[in-house]
């Protein structure tokens, strides 16, 4: 899976569980939380959302890795390359 | 018995906190059973019929309600979670409501979902108060009231501090008090920043069908999740063994095991139900150390007289209002009755009065009277004197209300117009909820992080202090979130 792919992945889990949000211009390497109102519990649910669909384990102490959308992409993608994916 | 089912989570109780725990938690995968010993889910806002008309039970208007775009607030928050589009809960917004206070409403204060309204009612009734109230306001707004850990502090001590008029600080109280608190006479602070911006700085919507349209609509998310459910199936005992929920013996008898356990029946409740003291075989098992907090049951109750009209309210004369919570007396009194019922305040609705669009209307006229009343005075009473003291209550309490309505063209226009009523009593309200007391807000003491003694077991819904029908969603979802889910356990 290429680090756009995985972009792509996180975004269609946002559309998801924020569907009031508009996704659609959002900058790769801003904060996701400066750019859309996202709290604890919806960052809970991207982890939770990634392990339901994608077998992604994200450890609490990792959660920072999530802050963009390209932290999300370095931290993800060898996640799921070693998924086979 | 040899076989017994095993859940990841158990929940006890189909009300709204039990559904919206039970829809995060089967979403994620958990196997999960929902047990409610009634016939129908929603619990403290549930529905039922009679002669062939809906009733709602408690929902007078659902608080919270804001418009599509405003994010960062309880029902957003909700809808969220639960996956739920704004729109498959069909809210409709109140017309206007009022705090009406005086021997026949003299003093008036009108909101509606527009909190400036509110704020230009404040300043015309109470020009020296309007700074301090102000002032109060920006508090409440950067209040952080779901933090988990917050500090208890006496509501009546910080508002005073704000708006020093006696009679505008009632006012404030009185809606505040009626749509939520478990406890006389104050609140604590955190738990009326909750009310105070689900009232005034959000404000009321129903669906035109009223209650079950949300219950179908979290219903039908549980199912779709894979969630189980088994109605007229209470859960009779909690089994704790060495501080651990090791099973739930339900009111056929079976025993069932979970790895977790959510109980929305209140704290109080729960705690009976860890004790030993009923089992269906008879045996007496050794008493078991069930959650040490011992929360006191709640004071409060509350009786409700519901009339059918034949024709619109507004044709009555009485006017566009929602919901009117009024106080006749010079200090409003939030405490439990000393008479069987206390008519001297409590709150109208009349759900007509919703702007349901140009073409809906609900199919008759509804008007709904709600006052405290003595749960002691009604529970025991012989079934002759109960039916009497709800004949003669029902009329003191209509003819206590009107004197906050306009006048009636004549004066047996309401008795004309009447097609039907109905009433509930601190009585009923125990029998289809197991509220111990008729307490409909639960225990005064709250437990904002959920956890009891039993290290598997959990309280949500209003005793864990989320109030209202969004607050008992927001309960569940975090329970849910917070004891469950983010632990990955």
């Amino acid at each position: 899976m290429t680090k756009d792919e995985t972009k792509q992945v996180v975004l269609d889990i946002i559309a998801d569980i924020a569907p009031d949000e508009d996704i659609s211009n959002l900058k790769p390497d801003v904060r996701l939380r400066d750019q859309m109102q996202l709290d604890s519990m919806d960052f809970l649910d991207i982890v939770m959302e990634l392990r339901k669909r994608h077998n992604i384990e994200v450890p609490e102490a990792d959660y920072p890795q999530l802050a963009s959308l390209d932290s999300c992409a370095e931290y993800l993608t060898p996640k799921f390359t070693a998924l086979g994916k | 018995m040899t076989t017994s089912t095993h859940y990841d989570v158990a929940i006890i109780g189909a009300g709204m906190a039990g559904l919206a725990a039970g829809i995060r938690l089967a979403h994620f995968g958990k196997k999960v059973c929902i047990f409610e010993r009634h016939n129908a889910p929603g619990g403290l806002n549930s529905f039922y019929s009679i002669d062939g008309r809906k009733y709602d039970v408690g929902l007078h208007a659902m608080t919270n309600f804001v418009r599509a775009g405003v994010k960062g607030t309880p029902l957003t928050k909700l809808l969220r979670q639960l996956r739920i589009e704004r729109d498959e809960f069909a809210l409709c917004e109140q017309k206007r409501s009022r705090v009406a206070f005086g021997p026949r409403g003299e003093v008036s204060l009108t909101f509606t979902n527009d909190f400036t309204v509110f704020e230009s009612e404040v300043a015309r009734q109470f020009p020296a108060q309007i700074d301090g109230f102000r002032r109060l306001v920006a508090l409440i707004r950067t209040y952080d009231d779901v933090s988990l850990g917050a500090q208890p502090e006496s509501a009546r001590a910080v508002i005073r501090r704000h708006v020093t008029d006696p009679l505008l600080e009632d006012m404030l109280f009185c809606p505040v008090m009626y749509y939520g608190s478990a406890t006389e006479h104050d609140m604590e602070f955190g738990q009326f920043v909750i009310m105070f911006k689900a009232l005034f700085l959000e404000g009321f919507a129903r669906p035109l069908d009223g209650v079950r349209v949300i219950i179908r609509t979290l219903l039908d998310k549980y199912r779709a999740a894979g969630g189980e459910r088994r109605m007229k199936c209470g859960v009779q005992k909690i089994v704790v063994r060495d501080g651990h929920a090791s099973a739930l013996i339900l009111d056929n008898g079976e025993e069932v095991t979970a790895t977790h356990v959510i109980s929305t029946a209140g704290a109080p409740e729960t705690e009976r139900l860890c004790r030993s003291d009923r089992r269906s075989d008879g045996r007496e098992v050794r008493p078991a150390a069930g959650p040490a907090r011992d929360h006191p049951t709640g004071e409060l109750s509350y009786t409700e007289t519901i009339t059918v009209l034949d024709r619109e309210p507004s044709a009555l004369g009485w006017g566009d209002d929602t919901i009117v919570f009024f106080n006749d007396s010079e200090k409003f009194t939030y405490a439990r009755s000393e008479a069987q019922v206390d008519t001297r305040s409590g709150v109208i609705c009349i759900p007509n009065n919703f702007d349901f669009g140009p073409e809906a209307h609900l199919p008759e006229g509804l008007f709904r009277c709600t006052c405290l009343a003595s749960y002691d005075q009604w529970v025991n009473l012989p079934e002759d004197d109960y039916q009497a003291a709800k004949i003669r209550w029902y009329g003191e309490i209509q003819k206590s209300a009107q004197r906050f309505l306009p006048p009636l063209p004549s004066a047996d226009a309401l008795v004309r117009a009447t097609r039907a009523t109905d009433m509930f009593t601190p009585r009923t309200i125990t029998k289809f909820t197991g509220r111990l007391g008729g307490a409909i807000y639960g225990s005064p003491q709250k437990v904002r992080d959920g956890r009891t003694a039993v290290d598997n077991l959990y309280l949500a819904g209003t005793d864990q202090g989320f109030l209202g029908i969004i607050g008992a969603m927001l309960s569940g979802i975090s329970m849910a979130n917070f004891h469950i889910l983010a632990g990955g356990k």
